[in-house]
């Protein structure tokens, strides 16, 4: 049984890629078979998060224009056995995917027995992004705490219960989750910042992890590295949390209070 | 740092944040689910109430709520003082 997880957001630079990358990694290193898709067409950037960018030789629209076969264009994670990328397509041409074409591919991987598909949508609400939620099983709405990011992935909800090939059938629903990014326990504490708590009352889910803000995500990408694979970052154990509670793990919450600072740190301000 | 440049960093902002959302993320789902017509209907209520008296363009309030399961269509046509605006 394959699930298709979309990896949403509305708003652009919150952390979507980041995200999907490490999801679709920590899912990997528990040897499922998953494929993770970048939906950006024209602004491909998966590969460089994932740290295959000089390996891509056929994309997603080639695959569905029948270049090339999906063998060819799935691109063999190095680390992990289990992880296969699909690269967007840089094509200029915003209507290189059609429903029936994404249909087609998503068939493919699943009658290939992938156990997961990971779909990296791009920002907006434009096709690119109805598509990859379209046949979405489960939904990560990617937000950070701060009015535009919220007030989007409402929007984004909102077309989760709509605009879905499951909203449409009538049948169970997209599995919602909420993913907080750049996450500040000490603005949280401070009050200059909404608590996890705060935005999942106004959006109404359920909060899947908290991902505390970290210089860590911006070298992991530097380095092509899921930054989930950083072993000693709190973001890589935060994004395993988020990992382990997907498959169904029950874990408390981590990284949404400031550290006490023991007695030493607190007189030498370590 | 000065001492007013300290102050104006710790106001706790968040509070404004979540009350200002709750407001918004409600009317936007209520725009979201209700029927397409609306601003048309608001529009056109506008241009022949405009025939008759001169009102603002945001004097005109439609409001579709839900009641016992009944669909409550509902105007508010907010009209100028001392009917200063008749035509």
């Amino acid at each position: 049984m394959t699930e298709i997880i979309v990896v949403t957001s509305g708003k652009g630079g919150v952390g979507k890629t980041t995200t999907a990358a490490s999801i679709a990694c920590g899912l990997a290193r528990r040897s499922k078979r998953v494929a993770i898709i970048d939906f950006d067409i024209g602004l491909r950037n998966l590969d460089l998060i994932m740290g295959c960018e000089r390996r891509v030789v056929f994309d997603f629209v080639n695959v569905i224009q029948g270049d090339c076969s999906l063998k060819q264009a799935l691109i063999k994670d190095k680390r992990i056995e289990t992880l296969f990328v699909l690269a967007a397509s840089q094509t200029r041409d915003k209507d290189a995917l059609s429903k029936d074409g994404v249909r087609k591919v998503l068939d493919e991987l699943i009658a290939d027995g992938f156990d997961y598909i990971v779909c990296d949508s791009p920002a907006g609400i434009e096709a690119g992004a109805h598509l990859a939620m379209y046949f979405a099983d489960r939904a990560i709405v990617v937000v950070n705490p701060e009015v535009s990011s919220v007030r989007d992935s409402d929007r984004i909800l909102g077309l989760l219960s709509s605009k879905t090939q499951r909203a449409e059938k009538g049948g169970e629903k997209v599995k919602e989750h909420l993913l907080l990014t750049r996450y500040n326990p000490r603005r949280v504490a401070a009050g200059e910042m909404m608590s996890a708590d705060d935005v999942k009352e106004i959006l109404g889910i359920e909060v899947l992890a908290v991902i505390p803000e970290s210089p860590d995500v911006l070298s992991a990408s530097n380095a092509g590295t899921p930054v989930i694979l950083l072993e000693q970052s709190d973001v890589a154990k935060a994004y395993e949390d988020a990992v382990a509670r997907l498959m169904g793990e029950d874990r408390p919450m981590r990284f949404i209070e400031e550290p006490k600072k023991g007695f030493l740190a607190r007189m030498f301000g370590g | 740092m000065g001492l007013l440049a300290f102050f104006r960093r710790s106001q706790p902002t968040a509070s404004t944040a979540k009350e200002r959302l709750r407001i918004i993320v409600a009317q936007e789902r209520k725009a979201q689910n209700a029927p397409d017509y609306l601003p048309t209907l608001r529009r056109e209520l506008l241009e022949v109430i405009r025939k008759y008296i001169n009102i603002d363009p945001d004097a005109v309030q439609i409001n579709l709520e839900q009641e016992d399961g009944r669909d409550l269509l509902e105007f508010t046509v907010t009209l100028p003082d001392n009917g200063a605006g008749r035509i």
